[in-house]
């Protein structure tokens, strides 16, 4: 399961990444494994999204959720 | 001033750093709730309560050590240039204290440099509304710093906040966060003993960031990449471990000092409000509502204080002429310099109505949004959802759009942003296209409702927009990207506007736009002014001895005759004999040599124009006065066929030329100063002109 492939409202927890470069910067803003990501919502042409993680809201294009390997 | 110590300010954006930095010195500046708007070093004083003086350095914000973009560079250079003497005495790191956990990585990678540190908890007043507990002084006893709990936008634990600053210990107390040697273990210890360098976070973040360090000679470069390849140094790699080594860290030390309620955060008010903001339909009817109220604040809001000023020049430019001996000085300094101070003075109300409105957006956080929901759109064309706020900007001045583009990571979206963003109808275009529309569309309404003169400048306006949008399609293809683009945005709570930050960010976007602009257009009104004042050779004294013989003199009032030598002598002066040389590249757009010595004189900006017609077309002065210069624009008629100059097709062809062309040296010198090439600027005019010179001429040959 991806992060991508969630609805709004649902949680899930950070596995891995599939991409190195990517997970880098997702994990310094506080994506990372182990981690609660709740979609919170999405943008009105469905991309990108926005989840609460570590807290706080961020904004990432749904390409890049695809990169979130959920437990 | 001579400072007693160096203090730097360190955090994430939306911490309230640059909120504290204004109250620690006192300085004002330019801050925003939209990320990375601090760009420029900004430096002050502040007196500590000892007696001694601290120069405070606000740092650009960011999330890491590791920068993602040009001005987050800034902040590791500073603290690791020992050389220069940058490295501040003391840090002070501000963390948002309702948004701990992100808010603490950069912290444990700045306490791991080993300068002294002090924690600023910002936001305490939010966060204890929100229920979160906060042990402080556990927190700063495992920290090994001291820490003071603060409020920097209601102004409390300020005075506390200083005395820690002046009583702080000069050597690093801080505890270790990780263990760096574990991540890179042979290439640290050489790179400390190679380079004598005590810290080892020091060494890894050389090993890191070696190639984009500007103290470091190539050939120390050279000898860390070699040593990288030796022990087989993974950068991307080393990074992972260490930004997890760091979050267990932080979630260990959060777990003992900090409770957080157990609540839904969907109720805040901040997600209410995003409910609506980027709702699917609200949305997107509230953007552009908000968008209309811009414009309309924009034209409306200014009319009075902008006649206003022109009045003023207008019994500025009488009194000179009436209280001084006629003569060349006072005409230089009537028709060239407040003729041209006027021009420039007259944009300050629209210039300053955007920026408040511009900066109230991006306080708000609601710019933010904007970005969010325009990124896939932006994308399809090749743009970014950060590249709204630039082209917004535009509609104001390019120039300080383009230099907002710097929050844009990616450097094709960034380049391309850059390149588009001259194209929309900025402020300098509106007195262009108001005097061009009222000459030739008539003053009705259709479908009851809308006014033509209305419609046609709309129309201008949307025109702007769509030849950005297929412009950067186009570039899409040509740029080749040499990094992906990627879109990992915070977006931060709502927040009310700082009123007194709104004031001065008009005040000085205002004063930048006076003073910067205001240089090139007095310089081209004294030159024009010179230009069309003296002709080569003896022609203007031919001229006066010609029209001194008695068949002029006996037939003609001194009014028309002043007026006859008054033209004869502009086609005969420089500018005149330049207009004539250019006639032949410009004829086919419809222009003559006359509508050729405004467009040479526009290249410098397009704010000229109104003053160049004015003076071309004037006798008497009064090179302000739209209504006359209206007036006499629709009087011009061409001398041999007699038809008038402006019509329709001329009207509009010159329009297009405007729209297109890249009529600014400050542009032109800003996108040299962000791209750091001549290439781009040069290929941005090459491109611009063509597009302005083809738009312009089938126009033309469409509405003849």
């Amino acid at each position: 399961m991806r992060l991508s492939q969630l609805e709004v409202g649902e949680i899930g927890i950070v596995k891995e990444f599939t991409d190195l470069e990517m997970s880098v910067k997702l994990m310094e803003m506080g994506c990372l494994p182990g981690e609660e990501i709740k979609i919170s919502r999405i943008a009105p042409l469905g991309d990108p999204i926005a989840i609460h993680v570590s807290g706080y809201q961020l904004s990432l294009r749904k390409f890049e959720a695809s990169t979130i390997i959920l437990q | 001033m001579k400072a007693d110590i160096r203090v730097a300010l360190v955090g994430n954006p939306n911490t309230g750093k640059s909120t504290l930095f204004n109250i620690l010195t006192g300085l004002n500046q330019k801050i925003g709730n939209f990320p990375g708007v601090t760009v420029d070093k900004k430096t002050g004083f502040c007196q500590l309560p000892d007696g001694r003086t601290a120069e405070i350095i606000d740092l650009p914000g960011t999330y890491s050590i590791y920068p993602k973009s040009k001005d987050e560079s800034i902040v590791f250079s500073v603290l690791a240039d020992k050389a220069k003497g940058m490295v501040p005495d003391l840090i002070v790191v501000i963390l948002d204290a309702s948004n701990l956990k992100r808010n603490l990585l950069l912290y444990t990678q700045i306490a791991d440099l080993k300068i002294p540190v002090v924690v600023a908890l910002n936001m305490i007043d939010v966060s204890e509304k929100a229920g979160i507990i906060i042990d402080v002084n556990l927190f700063a006893q495992k920290l090994g710093v001291p820490v003071v709990p603060i409020s920097a936008r209601k102004i409390k634990g300020i005075d506390q906040l200083k005395t820690t600053i002046a009583y702080a210990n000069k050597i690093a107390l801080q505890q270790d966060t990780i263990d760096v040697e574990s991540i890179a273990p042979n290439l640290v210890a050489q790179i400390q003993a190679e380079y004598k360098i005590d810290n080892p976070y020091l060494a890894l973040q050389l090993a890191h960031q070696h190639e984009t360090l500007g103290f470091l000679t190539p050939a120390e470069s050279d000898r860390i990449e070699e040593l990288e390849k030796e022990h087989a140094f993974h950068s991307q790699k080393a990074q992972a471990s260490e930004t997890i080594a760091r979050y267990n860290f932080i979630n260990d030390l959060l777990y003992d000092t900090v409770k957080k309620p157990e609540t839904a955060h969907d109720e805040t008010v901040s997600n209410k409000i995003d409910k609506i903001l980027t709702h699917k339909v609200f949305g997107f009817i509230i953007f552009f509502a908000i968008l209309m109220f811009i414009f309309q604040a924009i034209f409306s809001w200014s009319a009075y204080p902008m006649s206003l000023i022109e009045q003023l020049f207008i019994k500025l430019q009488s009194l000179i002429s009436k209280t001084m001996p006629a003569g060349p000085l006072v005409s230089l300094v009537s028709d060239g310099i407040i003729a041209g101070l006027s021009g420039v003075m007259v944009f300050v109300p629209q210039i300053a109505i955007l920026f408040a409105l511009i900066s109230i957006l991006e306080d708000t956080g609601y710019m933010s949004r904007v970005t969010f929901m325009m990124d896939k759109v932006m994308r399809k064309v090749g743009l970014n959802g950060k590249s709204v706020v630039p082209l917004i900007g535009g509609f104001a001045c390019a120039v300080p759009s383009i230099m907002s583009t710097r929050n844009i990571e990616n450097w094709k979206d960034r380049m391309i942003t850059i390149m588009v963003t001259p194209l929309v109808a900025c402020s300098a275009r509106l007195p262009v296209y108001t005097l061009l529309i009222a000459l030739v569309v008539p003053d009705r309404n259709v479908w009851w409702v809308f006014n033509m003169r209305g419609l046609a400048l709309t129309a201008m306006y949307l025109l702007s927009i769509v030849s950005a949008i297929v412009v950067a399609f186009v570039m899409k293809f040509i740029l080749k990207s040499r990094e992906r683009g990627y879109f990992i945005m915070e977006l931060p709570v709502y927040r009310m506007p700082r009123w007194k930050n709104v004031a001065f960010t008009m005040y000085d976007r205002s004063k930048t736009f006076v003073f910067q602009a205001g240089k090139v257009i007095i310089a081209v009104s004294i030159i024009l002014w010179v230009l069309k004042s003296y002709g080569p050779g003896d022609r203007f004294a031919q001229i006066d001895k010609t029209f001194s013989q008695p068949k002029y003199t006996k037939t003609m009032t001194p009014d028309s005759l002043d007026k006859v030598i008054a033209s004869e002598k502009l086609e005969n002066s420089y500018a005149g004999v330049f207009g004539h040389v250019i006639e032949p590249v410009i004829k086919p757009l419809g222009f003559d040599w006359k509508i050729g010595i405004a467009l040479i004189s526009s290249f410098a900006a397009r704010e000229v124009f109104v003053g160049t017609m004015a003076t071309i077309y004037s006798v008497e002065g009064d090179a302000d006065k739209m209504e006359s210069v209206q007036q006499k624009m629709h009087g011009a008629t061409n001398p041999d066929t007699g038809k008038p100059v402006f019509t329709l097709a001329v009207a509009f062809s010159l329009m297009m030329f405007y729209a297109f062309a890249m009529q600014c040296a400050s542009t032109v010198a800003v996108v040299y100063r962000e791209t750091k090439d001549w290439r781009w600027p040069a290929a941005q005019f090459a491109y611009m002109t063509a597009l302005a010179y083809s738009a312009s001429f089938m126009v033309y040959h469409l509405l003849k």
